[in-house]
């Protein structure tokens, strides 16, 4: 262990830490901010809000998606809604109870000044992204809507009926779309980055693909941001999209950038169980359901009447029972875990009892048939087109699933990772959200790292380059990622073995998913160690990609990708190995209260574990930086 | 309840690239469950094809929850399926019966070029956005959230209209290839709300401008409307022209004491 990141984080109290940043940092003028050049990579909430807001500065701007159009971006799928500190209710919010709920939140895990930063710039997103005519939730005076979400007791998140991710995307996307139009930024569509190129210490650019025609070429910058997401696909079976991968981010750790907290990952409660072996993805449930809905399940194990059937005394509201004050509303882990002990103990509902009740018959008699479908009728009718049942006459079922990733690139204060000039933003980072993330944060967050905190902390960096000329690509450097890019596709081709990727990404995230995913013990992290790079080995020789690598080729594409889960899968359970506490998305049997909580070790683990690449995936380097609470103080997470 | 269906027959378009000649292919699934998804099928039947050392079937899909408008295709002639107001992805084979035949293709509209197989081309959709699709506000100058009220009935109708995915089942179900249901929606949403208000006829006029030189015209079939997957209303178009007509035929500065 070594202590050698510098998470820079600027002087004074933590309300004035962003304010001091900003005062005291260096600019780039207007005139000379056109003399720069930025990559983003990615085009989610981040990626186009960083991109379109670079771009309005006046920073020549490249961004690249490997979808057809920015707008396709996961960031999309967000149904709930985001959190801003606007107090609008009237109902004690503040910018400090969401720092400090945003703090507890994570278990006590992550860096205070930037969520205190992150708090602070909620309420400008708002303001930004309403000027920008996202429709937001309205109440008849014309006023914002809220709603309250788990791991809160003040109601302040704004949303879109369930579509919020998708109205705050297609806001940012269309500030992108401005900037394409006015020649601002030049858009790169189906372009996927296949490696970070750093020369002399620094980021000099990117490598990528073009999907269509199967090209590597070279790119370079004077900075780039990699605002590409976050890997929970390494499960396989997961809510994100099919084409969500860890791939940016998995090279630029290669090429040095460290990877933070890896075994951080969210399991959301409320998915729809799955139905069958070949099932490829999961869907998600928001969790505000939740206000309104209250999760059972038998209170006798094996018992299988219908819903209507069992008295209400023979059901187990189990989160009411065991945390009366947040009762539905238990964060996320929280609420993960005790679905996952009542299906273990047998109470698990449905064909293959593998899910709990999520009931609305209680609401739709306090409110109404009519006002629950205002509320939740989209939400309702995905429900109804994916299981066949509808949930307004029987009660839903539910059960966790990998939903996004806590740990992800090191950031320090500024959102540099540990190469100089390589920026990560949004879920690509590992900074805000600890442990565990809270519903309605994830959103705040891209939009914070795009809008409001990149634009400021990237000239801190770009103005030592002030009339240096942007890299150049036919640097040898770029021609050897370049070589060893097409090396690996001609690799992947050239192994005419039986078993398709997608085949190999199964079996892996089989291995992730038990061994690392709810639940994690010493002796079955050693076990996925064992079989990860077992399965791998088996995947260099007996992986079959039919077509040629010139060319469109989806099963090329996803070859690549799935290697990198190998890695990263290998790296989360060697961190989960290493964390010998409970904390947050990660739950170590042997560290648990006898009530079965999470027992963390503040004394050993009050820290961010940064990993660095060694060449052997099998043996990462652990780096450490303290994390210093100042602000809140520690404490046992109780939702009690 | 989960059941089986056997002995599907799928007719699949295969085609190289833009120029090249297709083809329907044949394939046969002879047992899948209901409780599969329709896109789950084809995922089945591609890890067939590779494990044959045949190549995949090259379709674009991503988030699978109706959201993202990356999948598509046309399916017994209808775009997204027979499910109304549903898109492809969450199409599930309890929609289908035992022994049925499915022809799969491409969205086919000539402002949408297939790049092979079953993927098409819709960047003219960008471009359409890029034009005008926005409202500006550079990013650090807006003011309080809260002090541009919006009645609830038009931030509602806003709403309706902004749901749309950009999946392009609407050029696609029109006889004439038109955009604009998609065109008309994202005009609408940006129109309505006061924040839209100030590039509302430029907006309208360069969109709609742009969608022209690349689709087809409306002549009221209203077969976009029943195959969009967020069933987004043709009232929207009526908002447009009115507006387009509006901002050929008066005077800017009239419009704007309007």
């Amino acid at each position: 262990m070594s202590s050698i990141l510098d998470s820079k984080i600027p002087e004074g109290p933590m309300a004035d830490k962003w304010e001091n940043f900003k005062a005291n940092e260096k600019l780039v003028n207007p005139a000379n901010k056109r003399k720069f050049k930025v990559i983003v990579v990615g085009t989610g909430l981040a990626g186009a809000s960083a991109a379109a807001t670079l771009a309005e500065l006046g920073y020549q701007v490249d961004a690249f998606t490997f979808h057809d159009s920015p707008r396709r971006a996961h960031s999309i799928a967000a149904q709930g809604g985001i959190n801003a500190a606007k107090n609008y209710r009237g109902d004690g919010d503040s910018v400090h109870r969401l720092f400090y709920d945003t703090i507890k939140g994570g278990d006590f895990r992550s860096r205070e000044a930037n969520v205190h930063r992150l708090a602070e710039v909620s309420v400008n997103i708002i303001d930004q992204m309403v000027a920008q005519g996202v429709p937001f939730a309205r109440e008849y005076g014309g006023m914002l809507d809220n709603r309250s979400f788990g791991g809160a007791q003040v109601s302040r998140t704004f949303y879109a009926r369930g579509q919020t991710g998708q109205q705050l995307l297609l806001g940012a996307y269309q500030q992108l779309a401005r900037q394409v139009g006015q020649g601002g930024v030049r858009l790169f569509n189906r372009s996927e980055l296949v490696d970070v190129v750093v020369i002399e210490g620094r980021a000099a650019g990117i490598v990528v693909r073009d999907l269509m025609t199967g090209e590597v070429s070279s790119h370079s910058a004077h900075a780039v941001v990699l605002a590409t997401g976050g890997y929970g696909n390494a499960f396989f079976l997961s809510t994100n999209a099919m084409a969500c991968n860890v791939t940016a981010a998995w090279r630029a750790h290669k090429r040095g950038a460290f990877f933070a907290n890896p075994c951080y990952t969210q399991i959301h409660p409320t998915c729809i169980p799955q139905s069958d072996d070949f099932q490829s993805k999961l869907t998600l449930m928001s969790e505000s359901l939740r206000n309104d809905g209250r999760v059972w399940v038998p209170k006798v194990a094996g018992d299988n009447r219908e819903p209507h059937l069992i008295p209400e005394d023979e059901r187990d509201y189990y989160l009411e029972r065991l945390y009366p004050s947040f009762g539905n509303l238990a964060p996320r882990d929280i609420s993960s875990r005790a679905a996952k002990r009542a299906v273990d103990a047998g109470q698990g509902v449905g064909p293959k009892q593998n899910g709990v009740y999520l009931d609305f018959s209680e609401a739709i008699g306090r409110l109404g048939k009519e006002t629950v479908a205002e509320r939740y009728g989209n939400l309702f009718d995905m429900y109804e087109r994916i299981t066949g049942e509808n949930p307004y006459d029987v009660p839903m079922r539910i059960y966790p699933a990998s939903h996004y990733t806590m740990g992800g690139l090191w950031v320090d204060y500024e959102l540099m990772t540990t190469i100089p000039g390589l920026y990560a933003a949004g879920e690509a980072n590992f900074s805000d959200h600890g442990a565990n993330r809270l519903g309605a944060s994830a959103l705040m967050q891209g939009l914070s790292d795009g809008y409001f905190v990149l634009p400021y902390t990237i000239s801190n960096y770009l103005s030592q380059w002030l009339n240096k000329s942007v890299p150049d690509t036919t640097h040898p450097e770029f021609s050897k990622v370049e070589s060893e890019a097409r090396e690996r596709y001609d690799r992947f081709a050239s192994i005419g073995g039986t078993r398709s990727p997608d085949w190999f990404h199964r079996e892996l995230g089989k291995i992730i998913w038990d061994y690392c995913g709810m639940e994690r013990t010493e002796a079955g992290l050693e076990k996925a160690l064992g079989e990860i790079p077992a399965l791998y080995e088996e995947f260099k020789k007996d992986l079959r990609v039919t077509g040629g690598t010139d060319g469109l080729n989806q099963t090329l594409e996803k070859a690549g990708r799935v290697e990198d889960f190998f890695e990263l899968g290998m790296l989360m359970c060697r961190d989960a190995l290493d964390r010998k506490e409970s904390c947050g998305g990660h739950f170590r049997s042997e560290y648990q209260t006898e009530d079965g909580e999470a027992l963390r070790d503040d004394d050993n683990f009050a820290h961010v574990a940064a990993w660095e690449n060694t060449g052997d995936p099998m043996a990462p380097n652990r780096h450490v930086e303290d994390l210093a609470y100042e602000e809140v103080h520690l404490q046992t997470r109780s939702y009690k | 309840m989960t059941n089986i269906l056997k002995n599907l027959t799928l007719k699949v378009w295969r085609q190289d690239g833009p120029t090249t000649n297709g083809a329907f292919e044949t394939h046969m699934i002879d047992e899948i469950t209901d409780e599969a998804s329709f896109l789950e099928m084809i995922d089945i039947l591609n890890e067939r094809l590779i494990e044959d050392g045949k190549e995949a079937i090259v379709f674009d899909h991503d988030c699978r929850e109706g959201i993202c408008g990356t999948c598509s295709l046309m399916i017994n002639g209808q775009a997204h399926g027979p499910e109304r107001g549903t898109a492809t992805c969450q199409l599930h084979m309890r929609k289908f019966s035992s022994g049925d035949t499915i022809v799969i293709e491409p969205w086919r509209a000539s402002a949408f070029p297939i790049i092979r197989d079953l993927m098409v081309d819709r960047s003219a959709f960008d471009r359409i956005v890029e034009a005008g699709g926005y409202i500006t506000a550079a990013t650090g100058g807006a003011p309080d959230a809260n002090l541009i009220p919006v009645p609830k009935p038009v931030s509602d109708a806003a709403m309706d209209a902004a749901q749309c995915i950009g999946c392009g089942a609407c050029v696609a179900a029109c006889p004439n290839g038109a955009a604009n249901l998609f065109t008309a929606a994202k005009i609408t949403h940006l129109n309505l709300l006061p924040q839209g208000q100030a590039e509302r006829f430029s907006r309208a006029e360069n969109m709609v401008e742009t969608m022209d030189s690349y689709f087809g015209s409306c002549t009221n079939h209203g077969e976009c409307e029943a195959a969009c997957p967020k069933e987004i209303s043709i009232d929207v178009i009526a908002l447009m022209n009115s507006d387009y007509r509006k901002a050929k035929t008066q005077n800017r500065k009239q419009l704007s004491r309007a």
